[in-house]
């Protein structure tokens, strides 16, 4: 019976299980990248470098590497930006400002020449010295912005980044399936009989805290621990209330009818809105946050210039207004606003949030080493029964 | 000899290399990191201190570790007893379906472990298609809320990994002589007392191999946890990952990442013993 032996007790049977226990294991890490972010579109990649451009504005136009969030720019703009101006743009993508600032600082900022991140993390990249200081004559756009847009704690005067949108977070509800209206963070955080089990919150360390924070009246920047213990008792008690902590699905859950009421970024909200117009956004009377997306260029990039026609191409009327249709955040420009059909705020409300409005909110700005106390916060709400 | 020793080196070499280069270098700069003091914006600043590992006997951390560690047990012994009569079945029916069971129970590798996690979240969500189908057919009177719980959690990590329990179990079965059980019987026990006596002793290195194989990657799997557990759960993959990428905390992530991989090595060596063992002993059997 022995000389039975078929080949799958023999050696490339382990060889074989082995191969596929690696692979496995190399998709569980490789999976981070995507875990948090849709299915990538279509990378867009430069056209064929085979016939340049008739007669190129640059003198020598070069290429840039840039890193955005997936689906966070309309899928023409980089390619209309290469035929205009002759630069080629390679597209990476990041699922989130942690995941791209971890890149960054292990290269020590080699490899990308403009890379899409929130403010608080423009600040700690600037800390590790690891970006340009921003020409402002090479950007003439930059005068497009609201002023308020320069004056955001993280980055007053736009010396290493420039906000590409801008926003806040706060309840994004179905005003359907709730019989009252939300308007304050303890609607969330101690749910009515009916939405227990139906309430999400996003998992994402400041973004988890913030409800809380505001909720007790405290600044979404505080260091102090014994705030921030409060917060974490008055979240441990809320964590028995949720469905889930969600960044990335929450509105599905709210389209789907599995979710009633749940924290979100406000362009998110829209997502939701865009699918079934009973939902609807509202900023808890408590406050809540100013977040800025901005767009930052590295020192080591070797084509500064190139870097910086981008930011400035990017910041056009034109194609800022582009931006917005097409994902549904503010562009903190007047210029761009200005543009914008007054149907699509009728549709989509918090698209016509004024500056004043949003400056009346916490800037999030980077919390330095009590990022430690964050996470530990953090995972104490996680690990709480 | 010369000519052993080349060959050897032959055989041996490329496979030295990729783990050299892939797995030890690796492993050492977790260790050294490990040692030293975190940059307030990620990386390490090369300051020693053994802090990282003190902090590692916390409350917090042991609980985090313990219910992985219940997570991952779970997950094995349901494997096994999905998995032991599904090899049984295998590696008993007639020889030219053998290869077509064994393909069927390898297909689920071909799509990506994550988008088959997405789909169970659309079966088990609680206006998803197993939900819906019982309210259909009257046997739940209310949507039913199968996910974000530890269950939800041990449903994707079992039905992840339970190929890695079938396969080596399936090989060991395949192995067993059947004579032996015809011995048995023979001899007068009965289906039971074979099985316990017989068949289930002399494939206990299939049941040890598939269960580690099932459990080492259950441990340390993160991204379970975070769909299907909706975020509510917290593993220890989890708490490493988040080490590096939430509190840019480089050398306490890789202080964690060291610990679990010692006691999985740990975990390994006894696997390899007992192997050995009962590799021995079944040539003493035969």
């Amino acid at each position: 019976m022995m000389k039975a032996r078929s080949l799958f007790t023999s050696v490339y049977f382990w060889l074989t299980c082995l191969l596929i226990l690696t692979a496995l294991i190399m998709v569980a890490c490789g999976g981070t990248a995507t875990t948090e972010a849709p299915p990538p579109e279509e990378p867009t990649e430069a056209p064929a470098p085979a016939e340049p451009t008739e007669a190129p504005p640059v003198e020598e136009p070069g290429s840039i590497v840039i890193s955005n969030w997936d689906a966070y720019m309309p899928e023409d703009l980089l390619d209309n930006f290469t035929a205009e101006t002759g630069i080629e743009v390679e597209l990476a993508l990041h699922a989130t400002n942690e995941e791209i600032v971890g890149k960054l600082v292990a290269s020590e900022g080699r490899g990308f020449d403009v890379v899409f991140v929130s403010g608080q993390f423009a600040e700690a990249l600037n800390n590790q010295g690891l970006l340009a200081e921003l020409d402002h004559s090479q950007i003439p756009n930059i005068e497009n912005l609201y002023p308020e847009a320069g004056e955001m704690a993280f980055d007053p005067g736009n010396k290493i980044s420039v906000p590409y949108t801008w926003g806040t977070t706060g309840l994004c509800y179905r005003s359907d399936l709730i019989d009252f209206e939300p308007g304050s963070w303890y609607d969330l955080l101690q749910p009515v009989d009916e939405l227990v089990g139906k309430t999400t919150m996003l998992a994402t360390d400041r973004w988890l805290l913030l409800p809380g924070q505001k909720a007790l009246g405290y600044s979404a920047n505080t260091t102090d621990p014994d705030e921030l213990a409060e917060v974490r008792d008055i979240l441990i008690e809320a964590k028995k209330t949720l469905l889930a902590y969600d960044d990335t699905t929450f509105y599905s859950k709210l389209v789907s009818g599995e979710a009633s009421l749940v924290e979100a970024w406000d362009g998110w909200c829209n997502y939701g809105i865009y699918e079934n117009p009973d939902i609807k956004f509202v900023v808890p009377n408590e406050g809540s946050d100013l977040w800025s997306d901005t767009m930052v260029i590295l020192n080591a990039s070797e084509n500064k210039e190139a870097a910086h026609a981008f930011i400035n191409y990017v910041l056009r009327p034109e194609v800022g207004a582009w931006v917005v249709e097409n994902i549904l955040y503010k562009v903190p420009s007047k210029a761009v606003m200005d543009q914008i059909d007054p149907e699509l705020i009728d549709l989509f409300p918090n698209l016509g949030m004024t500056p004043a409005e949003l400056v009346a909110l916490d800037a999030l700005q980077d919390v330095g080493d009590a990022q430690q106390l964050y996470s530990e916060t953090v995972t104490e709400i996680l690990a709480s029964e | 000899m010369k000519e052993k020793l080349a060959q050897r080196l032959i055989l041996l070499g490329p496979g030295l290399t990729w783990l050299a280069i892939f797995l030890l270098i690796p492993l050492l700069l977790i260790f050294v990191y490990s040692l030293f003091q975190r940059g307030t914006y990620g990386g390490v600043v090369f300051d020693f201190t053994l802090r990282n590992y003190e902090r590692l006997i916390s409350s917090l951390v042991l609980r985090i570790f313990l219910n992985s560690l219940w997570i991952a047990l779970v997950t094995t012994v349901l494997a096994l007893l999905l998995g032991y009569p599904a090899a049984y079945f295998i590696a008993t029916s007639p020889a030219r379906w053998r290869t077509p069971l064994l393909v069927l129970i390898i297909l689920p590798f071909w799509t990506s472990y994550l988008i088959r996690t997405y789909a169970w979240i659309v079966l088990l969500n609680r206006e998803g298609l197993v939900s819906r189908l019982l309210l259909s057919i009257g046997i739940i009177d209310q949507p039913l809320q199968l996910l974000y719980n530890d269950i939800a959690i041990i449903i994707g990590l079992l039905y992840g990994y339970l190929p890695f329990m079938v396969l080596p179990l399936y090989a060991s079965i395949e192995r067993l002589n059947p004579e032996l059980r015809e011995a048995s019987a023979d001899l007068g026990a009965t289906p039971v007392k074979t099985f316990l006596t017989v068949t289930l002793p002399l494939t206990l290195t299939g049941v040890i191999t598939g269960a580690i194989f099932v459990f080492v990657p259950s441990l340390g799997n993160f991204f379970v946890p975070e769909l299907l557990g909706g975020g509510q759960r917290i593993m220890i993959g989890n708490l490493i990952t988040n080490q590096f990428l939430k509190a840019r905390d480089w050398p306490y992530g890789s202080a964690m990442a060291f610990v679990l991989m010692a006691l999985i090595m740990l975990v390994l060596l006894f696997q390899a013993r007992m192997a050995n063992r009962s590799q021995v002993e079944s040539m003493d059997a035969g």
